[in-house]
């Protein structure tokens, strides 16, 4: 018998179908994964599973048969019995999933006291056991400490203590680790594997990212739209997908191609750091982001800035775009002039392409903007340019009258480039340009930049955190660490033959290919 | 922490010398001769020939010395003489002062209930229109003016129900209608803020993972959501408690009583201008004394600011 | 087990509420019967003040002494005052006194304040904290007693008053300039404008002004209601208009004499600035929604 089997689960969002007709079964002690991009449906029925929706969703049919009984028909107040003690949570992003002013161990002994244990002896002896068991070291100092005081990796820690202090059958793994740093990633998804295999528990993971996936399921649910798109062992629905998204799913993801290296053309240098530094103050005491970084981009190139948070590429980046001045050191670009006029020839693209759009400025004057400011043509001239940069990113001409909230996200991240591009500048800083993008639109966006590299002999300043796509895109590597390069070669270099510790711990956390 | 505390008292006591200024400087624009009025009061017992000593003196002097002598005056808690009356302002001060201040507490607790039960019920009622309801009386709280309010509840209490005497009845008969009329309009913000801080705390992820825990929705508000909404709460009920004073002018002015309210009234009528000074100073100090207190219990109730208060 | 499941029949079970989420979205389409209401009232009494000759032909000074002290009726619609006069002619009357007063007050904050908001926000440092330090002060000293002080300097009056509540509001409308200002400068929409070459005027103009403007136009809605308020109030303790003058808080003052027998001096016109006040509200807010 399943431990949990869903049968035909439907959910709407103020009337409108989000999920239509889900079923899916996990065994005691499997990992089942439910994979796909954002939008898929796959949060909404986890959430749906422990009766969790947001007011404005309702089940509408569908039966959840967790051991027993059918959750679907339960009330709240009988759902408040499973939920912590038989269902655990562990949610998708631990810097908010903790209430700030509650201490740490207050927050694990709560799932006991709500199910409840009275002895506040026998909780606090519990939560330091769980403490420890989690791998938090010193737990009497963490128990009592606010979540604030604790990095992003301990509080997803904590949250699977809380999760796992019953001794549930079922965790759901929302996302747990996507808003974590890689080498942190795959620890914490080693903590739950080693739970799992120690208490026998059954483990649901949600994740949109099928590298994770892949490395740590028994079997694979893919969902696209609502809909269970294929489902199957995860080694044989990797090794011969039947649908053409899960396909489309495995080609995109950038841990799991195998592309060939791009090779290193060779060439002047188009930009030339040396000996950066940047010094924050910090109350009283001063601190380095950048601590005497130095690196050259060969012209039309990409050039990857690689590094978890914290790591000091961004500001790097952003010295390089001179939009913070370096404490000490000097960044040269072959052939920027001074001044105004250097945002002619460097551009930088943001990771948000939201944010970094006037919401209340259409699309084409979002794009005419350089134009009108290095004074380039006159009106016509400028429209006409629009429309031949709209064409260049790929995005039909009528968009031009749209305003950024009513595009996609992938649309916003091109529309950025478009402005970029309109300034005819030689250098583009990329800034994580592609991390806040689904898979699928993170391959399409890859793809644009490469052709634009090819069309415009661009060359590329890449900051990422994600090797992955790292690898996919750019001809030479730094890996950034505390501020410092502890390791620079061409990307055929770095990922064939990592010479640094560092590198190889982030490299080892990159998903397995399995194809 | 004792580096926050210094550096937030020094900046108290900075915005209430400026406070004192401006408006030492704004009432000193007035025409008329302030140095005469100060004293000629008969209680100095100073001969005219003296006055005019002293005239010429700090007219001789400078302006300057004039407002470090009223200065030096306040710091030693002599606020001066009254024009009105010619009594010390101190006095009037002290005479107004319990009056108003039994007045206006009563009236910031009963409008701490107000504000909390409104928002609890509207944030624990399912039915949206319980809720909605709930949530407009704050609107309608803050578009009532104190001054008809009053009248408003004279009428129907005093007149119709005949429940509280016009004239005459207990302390606390005639205590009930002006907290009510003071405690309204202050209630409307306080509620407002926390029913969004409310609001904003139950769109806070760590909600629906305590959920997950297995905990009951009181249990949520009362242990998680409550807690956390206290704190911007705190900060405009730290803002309202200066609005007491003003609202006790119109309040004591509608239902006859004394108190500081009263006294401004009289003050701004007779163009009294030391009692003036010492009114704006006295609400001024009881803002910047409140928000110093807010500010230091602040870093108490949420851990976060205890770092960046060291 | 797996074999008993019959699809389409499994219980429908509503998920429940046990987390409300808080985002209240209206249906598209429906019209906001509170917001539509908001502003006829605020249309209602702009034409009051405007052409108050086609809302009634009672003269709102001079009374009909023997039609004193009339209840609210068909022949007066909010009865009439102790020397005859029509309580509603003088509430209709009365009403350009508190809007251009409002309006008068707002004009004072919104300029004033808008202008050091920006100030601060734009230039920062010493700039910023300089405008910030005498908004503190000015916050420090309630409202009204800020009003008052203004009107010992003045004098009593209805454009002295009228200035006296514009200058209490400077503080908040400097406040929330500022913060907006400094919220929207921080965007990377703005860093990305000047990314594009945009000069400081340019960038300003075009990229930061319109975004930060919107919560401050919602304020100066809802000032206009506090306004109206604050002086009908000091209309009410005697600072404002002189007595035949059919002043809003003037008018409640005079019905004060009168409440044992005669509630409608005081009660309706009473009603009338809550209902203006509370639409200048409701229209803040729907702006606030709108631009926030």
């Amino acid at each position: 018998m399943s431990l949990l089997e869903v049968h035909d689960l439907k959910v709407s969002y103020d009337g409108r179908p989000a999920v239509h007709g889900v079923s899916l079964s996990v065994e005691p002690g499997e990992v089942v994964a439910v994979v796909g991009e954002s939008g898929s449906g796959k949060s909404t029925t986890a959430h749906a599973l422990i009766g969790l929706l947001p007011s404005n969703a309702t089940l509408d049919a569908g039966r959840i048969l967790f051991g027993e009984a059918d959750l679907a028909g339960w009330s709240q107040r009988r759902l408040r019995s499973v939920r912590g003690s038989r269902i655990g949570l562990v949610p998708q992003d631990p810097a908010n999933s903790l209430d700030p002013v509650k201490t740490v161990g207050a927050q694990i002994g709560e799932v006991l006291r709500v199910h409840g244990e009275r002895d506040r002896r026998k909780i606090r002896a519990r939560v330091l056991d769980l403490l420890a068991r989690v791998g938090l070291p010193d737990p009497e100092t963490r128990a009592r400490q606010y979540p604030h005081e604790l990095s992003g990796g301990m509080r997803q820690r904590v949250l699977i203590a809380a999760a796992i202090a019953l001794r549930p059958s079922l965790i759901i793994a929302d996302e747990p680790t996507s808003a974590l740093d890689v080498t942190v990633q795959r620890r914490i998804l080693d903590l739950i594997d080693d739970l799992r295999a120690e208490y026998g528990t059954a483990v649901l993971l949600v994740t949109h990212d099928l590298g994770v996936a892949a490395g740590r399921s028994d079997r694979l649910v893919v969902m696209k739209d609502g809909r269970v798109v294929e489902r199957g062992p995860t080694s044989s629905v990797l090794a011969a997908p039947q649908e053409g998204y899960t396909k489309r799913l495995l080609d995109d993801a950038p841990a799991l191609s195998a592309r060939p290296f791009p090779d290193h053309p060779g060439g002047p240098p188009a930009i030339v750091v040396r000996d950066l530094v940047k010094e924050f103050r910090v109350g009283r005491r001063p601190f380095r982001a950048v601590d005497g970084v130095s690196f050259e981009v060969t012209r039309g190139t990409t050039h990857a800035l690689v590094g978890e948070s914290g790591s000091g590429k961004t500001t790097t980046a952003r010295m390089v775009a001179r939009f913070a001045t370096p404490t000490s050191g000097t960044v040269s670009i072959a052939g920027a002039p001074d001044g105004r006029r250097f945002r002619r020839h460097v551009q930088l693209v943001y990771q948000n392409p939201y944010g970094s759009l006037d919401p209340r400025q259409t699309i084409g004057e979002i794009i005419e903007e350089p134009l009108r400011n290095f004074g380039l043509g006159d009106r016509p001239a400028r429209r006409a340019r629009v429309a031949d940069l709209l064409e260049r990113v790929a995005l039909p001409g009528e968009l031009a009258a749209r305003r950024p909230r009513e595009l996609s996200g992938g649309q916003r991240q091109r529309v950025a480039i478009a402005r970029a591009l309109a300034a005819e500048p030689e250098v583009l800083v990329l800034d994580e340009a592609v991390s806040a993008l689904d898979v699928t639109v993170q391959a399409q966006i890859l793809a644009l930049l490469e052709r634009l590299q090819r069309e415009l002999g661009l060359t590329y300043l890449f900051i990422s955190h994600d090797l992955a796509v790292v690898r996919q895109i750019s001809h030479t590597v730094s890996v950034m660490s505390k501020g410092r390069i502890v390791e620079t070669g061409t990307t055929r270099q770095v990922f064939s033959d990592p010479r640094h510790d560092y590198t190889r711990e982030l490299l080892a956390a990159i998903p397995e290919r399995v194809r | 922490m004792t580096r926050y505390l210094l550096s937030r008292a020094g900046q108290a006591a900075l915005v209430l010398w400026a406070a004192f200024t401006a408006s030492y400087v704004l009432l000193q624009l007035l025409p008329g001769d302030s140095i005469l009025i100060k004293f000629q009061n008969p209680e100095l017992g100073l001969s005219p020939q003296q006055i005019a000593e002293i005239r010429a003196y700090y007219a001789g002097a400078s302006p300057l010395a004039d407002y470090a002598h009223t200065l030096l005056g306040f710091l030693t808690g002599s606020f001066g003489y009254s024009i009105d009356t010619g009594t010390p302002v101190v006095e009037r001060l002290a005479e107004a002062l319990p009056e108003t201040a039994r007045l206006a507490s009563a009236a910031f607790l009963l409008a701490v209930v107000i504000a909390v039960v409104i928002a609890f019920a509207a944030s624990y009622s399912s039915a949206s229109w319980l809720r909605g309801a709930l949530l407009s009386v704050p609107s309608l709280f803050i578009s009532v003016p104190a001054f008809w309010l009053g009248i408003l509840l004279i009428q129907i209490f005093s007149f119709r129900l005949r429940l509280v005497p016009v004239i005459g009845g207990s302390e606390v008969q005639q205590l009930v209608l002006p907290v009510l009329t003071l405690a309204v309009p202050i209630s409307a913000p306080i509620a407002q803020v926390l029913a969004r801080a409310i609001d904003q705390v139950y769109a806070q992820p760590f909600v629906p993972v305590i959920a997950a825990k297995g905990a009951s929705r009181w249990w949520i508000l009362w242990r998680h959501v409550a807690r956390n909404a206290v704190l911007p709460t705190l900060t405009v009920a730290g803002l309202t408690l200066g609005e007491l004073i003003a609202g006790s002018v119109v309040t004591e002015t509608v239902f006859g009583r004394a108190g500081i309210g009263r006294l401004t009234e009289q003050a701004v009528n007779a163009q009294d201008t030391p009692v003036m000074l010492a009114v704006v100073v006295l609400a001024a100090a009881v803002f910047v004394l409140v928000n110093l207190l807010v500010d230091v219990l602040f870093p108490i109730l949420d851990p976060r600011l205890k770092g960046a208060a060291a | 087990m797996t074999g008993a499941s019959v699809p389409g029949a499994g219980g429908v079970g509503s998920g429940g509420v046990p987390v409300p989420a808080r985002v209240a979205r209206r249906p598209r389409g429906r019209v906001p019967v509170g917001l539509v209401v908001a502003w006829l009232v605020v249309g209602l009494v702009l034409l009051w003040a405007v052409v108050p000759g086609l809302f009634t032909a009672y003269d709102p000074i001079a009374g009909v002494p023997a039609e004193k002290l009339r209840p609210p009726g068909a022949g007066h619609l909010f009865g009439t005052d102790a020397v005859g006069r029509d309580v509603f002619a003088r509430v209709v009357h009365g009403s350009v006194h508190s809007l251009s007063g409002a309006l008068v007050a707002v004009g004072v904050g919104l300029l004033l304040g808008t202008l050091l908001g920006l100030l601060a926000g734009a230039a920062g440092g010493v700039a910023d904290a300089a405008v910030m330090r005498v908004v503190d002060v000015l916050l420090s000293v309630p409202g009204l007693l800020l009003a008052l002080t203004v009107i010992i300097l003045l004098g009593p009056g209805t454009v002295n008053v009228a200035i006296a509540v514009g200058i209490g509001s400077v503080a908040a409308f400097a406040r929330l300039a500022r913060a907006e200002v400094v919220r929207v400068r921080r965007t990377d929409y703005v860093e990305a404008a000047f990314g594009s070459g945009g000069r400081f005027g340019a960038v300003l103009w075009r990229h930061v002004l319109p975004n930060s403007l919107g919560p401050v136009v919602a304020l100066a809605a809802l000032q206009f209601g506090a306004a109206i308020l604050a002086i009908s109030t000091l209309g009410f303790l005697g600072y404002g208009a002189e007595p035949p003058t059919p002043e809003w808080g003037l008018l409640i003052a005079e019905g004060r004499n009168y409440l044992a027998t005669s509630w409608w001096l005081t009660t309706l016109p009473g009603a009338v600035v809550v209902a203006v006040v509370l639409a200048a509200g409701r229209i803040s807010r729907s702006i606030g929604r709108e631009r926030g």
